[in-house]
Formats: C-alpha cells, sequence, structure tokens
C-alpha cells in the first residue's frame, strides 16, 4: 500500500480555503487528562511523573491475582468537577473492562466507563463564541508505558520492548467531543479552552508535552452541505496543538484523495508521525475492536448526591470564558489581547490594575506586550498596579516602566524602590524645558521644520527631537511630556 | 455440541486473549462455555419486567478510599517474580503492531 503524500503543510495556515472544492471537514475530538491527584485510581501508589521505572507500583496496579481495586475520592471529585465544569450531567456511573491483550495493561483490561459514564452531554464555548457539543467525559485509568528496543525503535522491528507500569492506574478522565469541528482553527482553540479550563478548576496540570494531556483527532470529510458523516480515522500520538493542525490537515487532504481517486478510505487508527509530517497505518484490521466490555464486579456504582453536586457548583472558580467577559467589559480592549491574558492566568493583574484607575486598553496591552514570559510568578498584582499609577502618574517613563517591569519579572518587590535603585526619578519639568530649549537653540532648521513644515516635516521632527531628548536623558524623560512642550513652543 | 456458541467463536476469543488451544481444547472449551451459555438462556427465560437492573450484587454504592499515598512495593522484588528484566523494566517479546 502506498501512502498518500501530500504537500507540506505550512503549520497555522488554515486548511479551509485551500480545501479542494467544495469539501467539508468534520472532526471530534478525544482528550485524555490525567487528574492531580496525590495517587492512583484504584491504589495508593503516588500519581508522579518522572519517577524512576516501576518505583510506584503494588500487585493491584500491577494486576497480581488476588488484589482488589478501591477508587480514589479526590479522583472521583475531580472527574465531576471537570464535569460541571463542561456544563455537564453528572450521572449515576458504574465501572467496566475493556478487555485487551496489550503490554502496557497488566491486568489485560483497563478499567473505564462504558454505557453509564459520570458525565455527559456539556459543552465548550470558544471565544469566538462557536460552540463544541461534549458527548462525555469517563473516568478510566491510564496505561503503562513501553519502550520498544532494537530496529531503530520502530514497534514491528523491535527485538524486545521494556514496561514500566508507574503510569498504570494513573486517574484519567477522556472528554469526548461531538464532530461538531469544522476548522483546524476551532480544533485548537477547543484544545487550547479545555487546558484553561482544567488549569482553572485544578482539575489537571494538563502538559501536553508530559503527556498529562493527550489529544486524539478523529477526521473526516464530506461534500460541503451535507449532514452525513462519513469514515473517519482517529489520529493519535498528537503532541502538541500545532501538530495537531497538521495531523488533521495532512488527513483531510488524504481522505479527500481517497474519496476522489479511490473510494472509503479505511476505518482505522493512524498515527502521526511528527517529522515525517504525515499520518501512518495504525493496527491492522483483524485486530478490530472487539473490547468485549463488562462491569466491573470489584467496584460498586459511584452515585453522586443533588448536595455534592450543588457543592461543587458552589465552590466552581470564574471559567476562561467568564473571565474574558469581565476583562473585555472593564477594559474594552482588543479581544485577542484578552483571549492572550486570560490564557496566561494574566487576567487578574489586569482587573486589579484597572480596578485601581488605570486606562484599560493600556494596561492590557503592556500585560501582553512586557510579560510575555513563562515564570512571572515574582509580579504581583499590587506591584503591577503600582507600577502602572506610577507610569500614568509620569514617575516613570514608558521605557522606564518596561525596565521596572523586567526588575520585577526577576526579583518582584516594590516597583517605587526599584525605579529608585535603577536611579529613575521623575525628571522635573523645569529641568525638562531647559534641555528642549537649548535643543531648539542648537537645531534651528529642524526646528523651523517642526513649527512651519507640513504634517509629514512635523511628524519626522518630532521623531528627531524626542530623539534627542531620549538620548540626552538616557531614556528617562517621559515622552508625552515633550510632546507637549514642543507643541506647546511652536504654537 | 452446544449451538449457542461455535468453535469459531472460541478460537476468536482465545485469539483476543492470546491463547493458543489445541482441537481437544477447543471442543473442551466449546462444550463447557456452551453449558454457561445455556444457564444464561434458562434465566432469560424468566419474567423480570417489575425487577429493577442491578450492577452489582450488594447494595453498596461510592466505596471510596483517601487519596493518600501508601508505600509502593520492592522493584527488585517486583522484578524478580517476572521471565525477564533490564534496566529497572520488565523485559518483554516484541510486541506486533500499536496499542490499542
Ligand atoms: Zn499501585
Amino acid at each position: 500500500m502506498t501512502d498518500f503524500v501530500a504537500p507540506a503543510s505550512t503549520d497555522d495556515t488554515p486548511i479551509e480555503p485551500t480545501l479542494p472544492g467544495g469539501w467539508e471537514l468534520v472532526v471530534g475530538l478525544e482528550v485524555h487528562v490525567e487528574l492531580d491527584t496525590a495517587t492512583k485510581l484504584f491504589c495508593g501508589c503516588a500519581n508522579q511523573f518522572g519517577s524512576e521505572p516501576n518505583t510506584n507500583v503494588c500487585p493491584t496496579c500491577l494486576g497480581l491475582p488476588g488484589s482488589l481495586p478501591v477508587m480514589n475520592e479526590t479522583a472521583v471529585a475531580l472527574a465531576m468537577r471537570l464535569g460541571r465544569a463542561l456544563g455537564c450531567d453528572v450521572n449515576r456511573s458504574v465501572m467496566a473492562r475493556k478487555n485487551y491483550f496489550y503490554l502496557d495493561m497488566p491486568k489485560d483490561f483497563q478499567t473505564t466507563q462504558y454505557d453509564q459514564p459520570t458525565n455527559s452531554d456539556g459543552k465548550i464555548e470558544l471565544g469566538d463564541g462557536f460552540v463544541v457539543g461534549i458527548e462525555r467525559a469517563h473516568i478510566e485509568e491510564d496505561t503503562g508505558k513501553s519502550t520498544h528496543v532494537g530496529g531503530g525503535g520502530r514497534i514491528n522491528d523491535a527485538e524486545y520492548s521494556l514496561v514500566d507500569y508507574n503510569r498504570a492506574g494513573v486517574p484519567l478522565v477522556e472528554i469526548v467531543s461531538r464532530p461538531d469541528v469544522r476548522t483546524i482553527e476551532h480544533a485548537k482553540a477547543y484544545v487550547e479552552e479545555l487546558r484553561g479550563i482544567l488549569l482553572a478548576t485544578g482539575v489537571s496540570d494538563a502538559r501536553m508535552e508530559e503527556g498529562s494531556m493527550r489529544v486524539d483527532a478523529n477526521v473526516s470529510v464530506r461534500p460541503h452541505g451535507s449532514d452525513e458523516l462519513r469514515t473517519r480515522c482517529e489520529i493519535k500520538n498528537i503532541n502538541s496543538v500545532r501538530s495537531l493542525g497538521r495531523a488533521i490537515d495532512y488527513e483531510a487532504r488524504r481522505h479527500i484523495d481517497l474519496w476522489t481517486n479511490a473510494g472509503a478510505p479505511d476505518q482505522e487508527t493512524r498515527h502521526w508521525d511528527e517529522e515525517g509530517g504525515r499520518t501512518t497505518s495504525g493496527r491492522s484490521k483483524e485486530d478490530a475492536d472487539d473490547y468485549r466490555y463488562f462491569q466491573e464486579p470489584d467496584l460498586v456504582p459511584l452515585e453522586p448526591s443533588s448536595e455534592e453536586i450543588a457543592a461543587i457548583d458552589a465552590s466552581m472558580p470564574m471559567l476562561p470564558a467568564a473571565r474574558r467577559a469581565a476583562l473585555l467589559a472593564a477594559s474594552d480592549a482588543d479581544a485577542d489581547a484578552i483571549g492572550i491574558l486570560v490564557e496566561r492566568g494574566q487576567d487578574e493583574l489586569a482587573m486589579v490594575a484597572i480596578d485601581s484607575g488605570a486606562d484599560g486598553d493600556k494596561v492590557v496591552t503592556r500585560l501582553v506586550n512586557d510579560l510575555a514570559v513563562d515564570d512571572w510568578s515574582n509580579v504581583t498584582a499590587e506591584s503591577f498596579t503600582a507600577l502602572i499609577q506610577m507610569e500614568s502618574a509620569g514617575d516613570l517613563s514608558a521605557t522606564q516602566a518596561k525596565q521596572v517591569l523586567g526588575d520585577l519579572i526577576e526579583k518582584g518587590g516594590d516597583p517605587a524602590a526599584l525605579a529608585a535603585a535603577r536611579g529613575f526619578e521623575a525628571m522635573d519639568t523645569g529641568e525638562l524645558e531647559s534641555l528642549v530649549d537649548q535643543l531648539i537653540a542648537d537645531h534651528p532648521d529642524e526646528w523651523s521644520r517642526f513649527s512651519r513644515g507640513d504634517d509629514g516635516d512635523r511628524k519626522k521632527m518630532q521623531g528627531f527631537f524626542t530623539g534627542q531628548i531620549m538620548k540626552a536623558t538616557q531614556g528617562q524623560a517621559d515622552g508625552k511630556a515633550v510632546a507637549q512642550l514642543l507643541a506647546q513652543k511652536s504654537a | 455440541m452446544s449451538e449457542r456458541i461455535s468453535r469459531g467463536d472460541v478460537e476468536h476469543v482465545a485469539r483476543l486473549a492470546r491463547l493458543e488451544l489445541t482441537d481437544d481444547e477447543i471442543d473442551l472449551f466449546t462444550g463447557q462455555l456452551g453449558d454457561i451459555l445455556e444457564h444464561a438462556a434458562d434465566i432469560e427465560a424468566l419474567d423480570v419486567g417489575d425487577i429493577e437492573p442491578t450492577s452489582h450484587p450488594l447494595p453498596l454504592v461510592n466505596v471510596l478510599r483517601r487519596d493518600e499515598i501508601v508505600a509502593s512495593v520492592d522493584r527488585d522484588e517486583v522484578l524478580a517474580q517476572a521471565p525477564a528484566n533490564e534496566a529497572g523494566q520488565f523485559r518483554v517479546p516484541p510486541v506486533l503492531g500499536e496499542e490499542p
């Protein structure tokens, strides 16, 4: 079988404008997230990433005969919390055995939920208002991790495999969307939004690079305007939001090529090959899904009371969508910029600064541009607000404020003290004025172009004079004050 | 030989569980599994329309434990139970095909 070769996709270009004539994309997403618990789902072994292999294992998570699972109450609480955050119904639920034979699952079955999941029928609203339905969000256990040795690490050429069961039994929730997504941008936005909800609720640390959040995409295409669901392929091994876009793009083109030239694609699981930029066929058809699900006899049903659910709702923090709306109402800033701040968790800084009277648009812009760092834990709402106030009052120029913010990111503290340590003092208006006068005297030609020239000249010369002043004051002068002085003197 | 399950069904289930069965064993298990299904059919014949479905024989729900770490077992002891190990991991024969 020769694999379809699609033209290399350029990362972030949406597929839609280039989708060959009359095809529509249909995507559903299945996201696995590891719950932020201390222990595994059914035993007291630590739920910890990066431990030495097979050091967090016991008879239960190794599936040894005679061991019995007991459900972790925190895992159940977090799963229900996520369900409510996704607007789901939280149901009476029953665990089930999904039987299959594979080295990563020592019991030869995965304990999961089948026809009675904990959460069902929710939705996620994306930043632009597009709504993706959630079919279910069920509890299950994670599998172990295998490494294939020899044959260049490729599974089918391996000489043998090594297995680490530290991850086996780690609590997961699998969030299954409805096939509502029609564009790559929405697929990516869905994952980002879900990640924001997971972080806001404390359900998971949602790190794609560490595997605590894993995204599979069900991809199919259909003629525009049709409401049929054609054969889909499930794409696994997607390790970043960027890869998600590339994988969907490749797979959609592969399907269109097949429908156009060869007929229906096979319904199968495929693997995203990051380096090759393509998907490859996974399991052989012989191993078609036949999991022989049945109810887990060693675990009893979960039956949340309406009081429990009410308590979850009452303790729900503000979710990203509501935080975006609040900041938009308070600042009237650009929606994309607001989205970025909420994603970074910096909207709280903005809200406090705006509440203290700072200009919303300015606050949002400053945060978006100057707090684009991974670690900003030293910056508090109080210190950021104090800094913005110093800038607004003219005690610091924009350049100085930026430098003080840099210090704040690095070591924290009181912005006034940090400004003083850098020798930043508000320049006396008289001092600034004499500098401006001196400059005008030194550059009569430029000054006449400024005061008598056309708009273009005036603008150019304003730049010249401001630049000279900044040079003379090493950036300490307030640009606004300089502009005012120049305007006054030419009037 | 039971009509409720065929030799083919037994071979299929054995393959899913990666069990290698001899012809005699397939005959034996086809008969035994047929008997079990026969028994289930007896129960199926009862009128249970008024009975609430149960998912567990005991009338219990929400049996939970606290999220507290309990010491794991000694790795060397566990690995010693396996036919082969390497670098702190279980060493197993090569696997064909991807994870389900
Ligand atoms: Zn364990």
